[in-house]
Order: structure tokens, then C-alpha cells, then sequence
């Protein structure tokens, strides 16, 4: 647990970076830092491990002050992930993961040892271990410095716009790996971010803070996205949070409704859209009305399809699978993929519009 | 002149002089080379520390480095006290200039190291010394390495100023062959003088690569 008491940054001259903020931080989750540049999150951030000492006021880890600790062992107890990774470029993957155990008096082989499992538990393969940073890609290179903070297992791991230098695919894949170990680990993480986004889909609770160190709102991220506190925090949260919401609301009520299906590689004659699946059934894309086939239907005659809703999964899903489908039919599959059926924008909204009446009649 | 090669290689005395002036030379270039190195690390560190200090150190070693090494031969026993031709003049005068000449690049090659990962050294728990040692000062070497075959080339050529205040090293054979008019002396001393310089500079080459693995690992 973290907890932030009327701590303060004011430099010489005068700027507030961050104003008496309190903030309690549950240990075992998620809780992100967003704002805009300015906002003072990063600062909030280096207090915990004492990169940064308040001006005023405290900040306790379990319970502690920080200032009473050696500021170099504190930092060693907690994980630190920094923007574009900062490995050091002049060791070995291994070796950087492995910095922490030898700063605590592991053997080099031990920290090695170590340092191999971590590889592991962030999916990378044993065969980077041996290579330098600079021969890895940028999601590699930031896996490895997740690794790295993870070595000696602090309880505490301090992230500060670690996926903000990866393009967007990359940066979608390293946030469901962090979400994956989290579910392993249960460490308590502060993540630093200016991407409302990645703290609505990271954060079990979200800070929004506001340029001059005010944290102007503290809460889940469903609430953020149903009530902003103020102007500031709406302007913050983007245009978007109506559908972003959806991301939160439980998709079970979606009963899938039927459509004409077609195997690859039978005949068919296409008088409504049909949906064409593979032999998994799997769906592959759609045949538009009126297509006539004069022998088995292929690949090249479909329509590409939407995105795939699958089943029980928030309501987002649905509505885009919907929006996104050239027939306007969202597909939804099963856990493994294969079709169940479809629906249609208009069932999801009719469905938000049935529980909207229910929680305010 | 193969007659005179002969005749010189075949005299002891010639041989031990040779064998003396090369050991000399390599011990007058080389100590000051490490010695300036010594010097100048903290100074580059502070002066890249220090941004309101920097240009008043930069600006004094550069002051320095144009002083004539001969007058700096002369002067050095005047203030320091010892005697004229004793080669501790060499070693200091020659600490001196190589002390100026690596000041720059020593802070220049700190100051390329990238901040995020000086940050992330900190942030994982090394204190500054350690940090210094094991992170800083092995990504300064790409930078320093090309300084450092500049000093000891430099020291090469300077000691051989140093038999003019009667100083051994390679350049006694370019006086003793002067004042008696033999050749072979001169030509081996050049010789000698070049060869030198050239092996100090592959082995600072030999050096950085073996110091510096990762420059050679290559992209992805």
C-alpha cells in the first residue's frame, strides 16, 4: 500500500508540480496516474522511491516514510519501468535483468539463473538472453525492462509511460501481458500514463490529475467514464466515453439471433447476406446479396468481415462488431473462435436502453 | 648505409642505447597517459556537472595545450623543483597536456550517455559512485577512446622534444646522430618513433573493442 499525504513539490522558483496531494493506493492493484503533460504525475510517481523529495508533507509505503529508509536500498525493494526501457546498452539482456539481484549480493550465475525465469514469465525466448539491447525490438526491449524490475520481486513496481514509445499493436500487446502477470503477481502497481485509453483499460482505479499537481478526480474507471467530477476531467476523458463505457458494461444480455451460413467450398446462391465460415467454423467473411456462385465458394468472392464479438464479453464488442460488418450483422463466436450467431446494433441498443430504465425508472 | 645498419647493430653499446631510448619513450608516453587520464576524469565529470564552471575549465585547458611543450619542459623544474634533465619534467609536463586535451571529450563522452538510462540506474538502486563506474564510464568509451589515441600519439611525438633538455627516450638518437654526423641513428630513431605511435594507437583500437562488445552486436 502507498499512500500519499499532503505531499508537495515546489521548486525554487516558484512552480507547483505537485500540490498537497493526498491519494491512498490499495496494495495488490492497478492504480494509474493520467494528465496531461504538466500534471505533475511523474513527480507523484519519483516520490515513492525517492528520485524526487517532497517539499512537504509524506509519502508511506506499508505504512512507512519513505525518508526514513537509505534511499538506494528503498529503490531496490521497488520495481522501476521507465519510458523507452532505460536498459543499459553495454550488457547483455540477462545481465540487465539480473541488475537488481547483484546490486542485493547475488553471484553473477544466480542472478543469471534468475534472470532466465523472468525471460520466461514475460514471454521472451531464452535465445535473446545472450543479445544486446539494441538488437531487440521496442515491445522487447520494454518486456525486458519489466523483467528487470520484476527480478528481485518487489512488492512495489512504479511504471512511468512505459508503453508510450511502442506503436500501437506492440502497445496493445505489452498492456494484456501486464493485465496477464498482474493476475499472477498481485503486486501493487503505480502507472504513470497521459492516455486516458490505456488507464481506462490498465487501472482498477484511475487519478486524473490536472496540470499544477490537483488530483481532480479518483475513482474506477467505469465511474470516471459514467460521472467526470468536472469540466476538466470530461474535456480529459475525450469525446468518446459514451462508447468507451460500453468497454464496462456486461455484454450477457446478448442473445445472438440466426443468419444464413455457407461452408467454404459448397455451392450456395446468396439471395440475403450470407456468412461463410471455414471448416473450424470459423467465420471468414460475408457474401453479399444477389452474389451467385456458379461453382464452390471461395475466399476471393467475400466481403471482409467486422470485427468478432465474442460472446459475454462488455457490450463495446457487440455494438462494434455490429457498426464494423458489412451486413450491419455483428458476428459472435465462442471462445475458441468458431460462430454462434449475430447481432445487430439495434438489439444492443435496445439492451442499454432496458438496463438505463431499470437502474433510473 | 646497410655497412653502417651493420656496424651500428653490431656495436653493444649502440644496442643498449637503442633498447634503453625505445623503454623510455614507451614509459614517458605511456604514464602521462594514464596519469592525464586520472586528472581529467574528475574534471570532465565535474565541468559536465557543473554547466556555469564549464566554460571556464574548457577555456583554461585549451589555454594550456597551446603553451609550447618546450617551455613547459623549462619551466616545470623552476616551479616544481626538480632538476633540469631529470624526465619527471616529461611525465608532468606531458600529464598536463594530456589532462587538457581529454578534459572535453571525458565530459563530452558522460554527457552521451542517455539520460533515461543514468535515470534508470538511479531509479534500480545504484548510488552515484557505483553508477559512475559501472554504467557512465563504460558508455563514455566510444567517445573517449578517439580522445585518448589523439593523447597518446601527441605523447609520442612530444617526448622526442624531450632529449633537446637531454632527456632519453627516442629522440637522444636524433641528437647523437646529429652532433655525429652518423645517419643510422636518426633514421632508426624516426623509424622507431612511428612504429611506436602506430602501436599505441591499434592498441587503444584493440582496447575499446574488447572493452565494448555491444557497439558491435549490430542493430536488429
Amino acid at each position: 500500500m502507498i499512500e500519499f499525504r499532503a505531499a508537495r513539490k515546489e521548486y525554487p522558483d516558484g512552480t507547483v508540480a505537485v500540490e498537497d496531494v493526498d491519494l491512498a493506493i490499495e496494495a495488490g492493484t492497478i492504480t494509474v496516474l493520467v494528465g496531461p503533460s504538466g500534471c505533475g504525475k511523474t513527480t507523484l510517481l519519483r516520490m515513492v522511491n525517492r528520485m524526487i523529495e517532497p517539499t512537504a508533507g509524506e509519502v508511506l509505503v506499508d505504512g512507512r516514510d519513505v525518508r526514513t529508509a537509505d534511499s538506494a536500498e528503498l529503490r531496490r525493494g521497488i520495481g522501476y519501468v521507465i519510458q523507452q526501457a532505460g536498459l543499459f546498452p553495454h550488457r547483455t539482456v540477462l545481465d540487465n535483468i539480473g541488475t537488481v539481484p547483484r546490486l542485493l549480493g547475488s553471484s553473477r550465475r544466480t542472478a543469471r539463473e534468475r534472470a532466465r525465469e523472468l525471460l520466461e514469465l514475460v514471454g521472451l525466448p531464452e535465445s535473446v538472453g545472450d543479445r544486446y539491447p539494441a538488437q531487440l525490438s521496442g515491445g522487447q526491449q520494454q518486456r525486458v525492462g519489466v523483467a528487470r524490475a520484476l527480478a528481485a520481486d518487489p512488492p512495489v513496481l512504479l511504471m512511468d509511460e512505459p508503453f508510450s514509445a511502442v506503436d500501437p499493436v506492440v502497445r496493445e500487446g505489452l498492456q494484456d501481458e501486464l493485465l496477464r502477470l498482474q493476475g499472477e503477481l498481485g503486486k501493487t502497481v503505480l502507472f504513470v500514463t497521459h492516455d486516458i485509453d490505456e488507464a481506462v483499460k490498465l487501472g482498477e482505479k484511475v487519478a486524473v490529475l490536472r496540470t499544477g499537481g490537483h488530483v481532480a478526480q479518483y475513482a474506477e474507471p467505469e465511474q470516471l467514464l459514467a460521472g467526470p467530477a468536472d469540466d476538466f476531467v470530461t474535456s480529459f476523458i475525450g469525446r468518446d466515453r459514451g462508447f468507451r463505457r460500453l468497454s464496462f458494461a456486461d455484454g450477457d444480455g446478448v442473445v445472438p439471433g440466426e443468419v444464413s451460413t455457407v461452408s467454404l467450398g459448397d455451392r450456395c446462391t446468396a439471395d440475403d447476406w450470407v456468412l461463410a465460415l471455414d471448416s473450424d467454423r470459423r467465420p471468414r467473411g460475408w457474401l453479399a446479396p444477389g452474389t451467385t456462385s456458379d461453382g464452390p465458394v471461395t475466399e476471393d468472392q467475400l466481403l471482409a468481415g467486422g470485427s468478432l464479438h465474442t460472446r459475454g464479453a462488455p457490450l463495446r464488442g457487440a455494438l462494434d462488431a455490429a457498426l464494423s460488418a458489412p451486413s450491419g450483422l455483428g458476428v459472435v463466436v465462442d471462445g475458441r473462435g468458431s460462430y454462434v450467431g449475430v447481432v445487430t446494433a439495434q438489439q444492443v441498443l435496445d439492451l442499454i436502453e432496458q438496463r438505463r430504465r431499470q437502474v433510473s425508472p | 648505409m646497410i655497412d653502417e645498419l651493420v656496424r651500428y647493430f653490431s656495436s653493444p653499446s649502440y644496442r643498449e642505447v637503442l633498447l634503453s631510448s625505445l623503454g623510455q619513450h614507451v614509459y614517458l608516453s605511456l604514464v602521462p597517459l594514464l596519469l592525464g587520464v586520472l586528472v581529467a576524469v574528475p574534471l570532465g565529470r565535474f565541468a559536465q556537472r557543473a554547466p556555469r564552471a564549464r566554460a571556464a575549465l574548457l577555456g583554461s585547458a585549451n589555454v594550456v595545450y597551446t603553451v609550447p611543450s618546450l617551455a613547459l619542459f623549462v619551466i616545470i623544474p623552476a616551479v616544481v623543483g626538480t632538476g633540469a634533465t631529470d624526465s619527471i619534467n616529461v611525465v608532468i609536463a606531458l600529464t598536463i597536456y594530456n589532462a587538457a586535451l581529454l578534459v572535453r571529450p571525458v565530459m563530452e563522452g558522460l554527457a552521451s550517455v542517455p539520460g533515461h538510462v543514468v535515470t534508470a540506474a538511479t531509479a534500480l538502486g545504484y548510488r552515484p559512485a557505483r553508477r559512475f563506474f559501472a554504467v557512465e564510464v563504460p558508455l563514455a568509451l566510444p567517445v573517449l577512446s578517439s580522445a585518448l589515441r589523439v593523447a597518446s600519439v601527441s605523447n609520442v611525438s612530444l617526448v622526442s622534444v624531450g632529449a633537446l633538455i637531454g632527456i632519453g627516450g627516442l629522440g637522444r638518437l636524433f641528437t647523437d646522430g646529429f652532433q655525429r654526423d652518423f645517419l643510422v641513428p636518426i633514421a632508426l630513431g624516426i623509424v622507431l618513433t612511428l612504429l611506436l605511435a602506430m602501436a599505441g594507437d591499434l592498441l587503444i583500437v584493440a582496447l575499446r573493442r574488447a572493452l565494448t562488445p555491444w557497439q558491435r552486436a549490430g542493430g536488429r
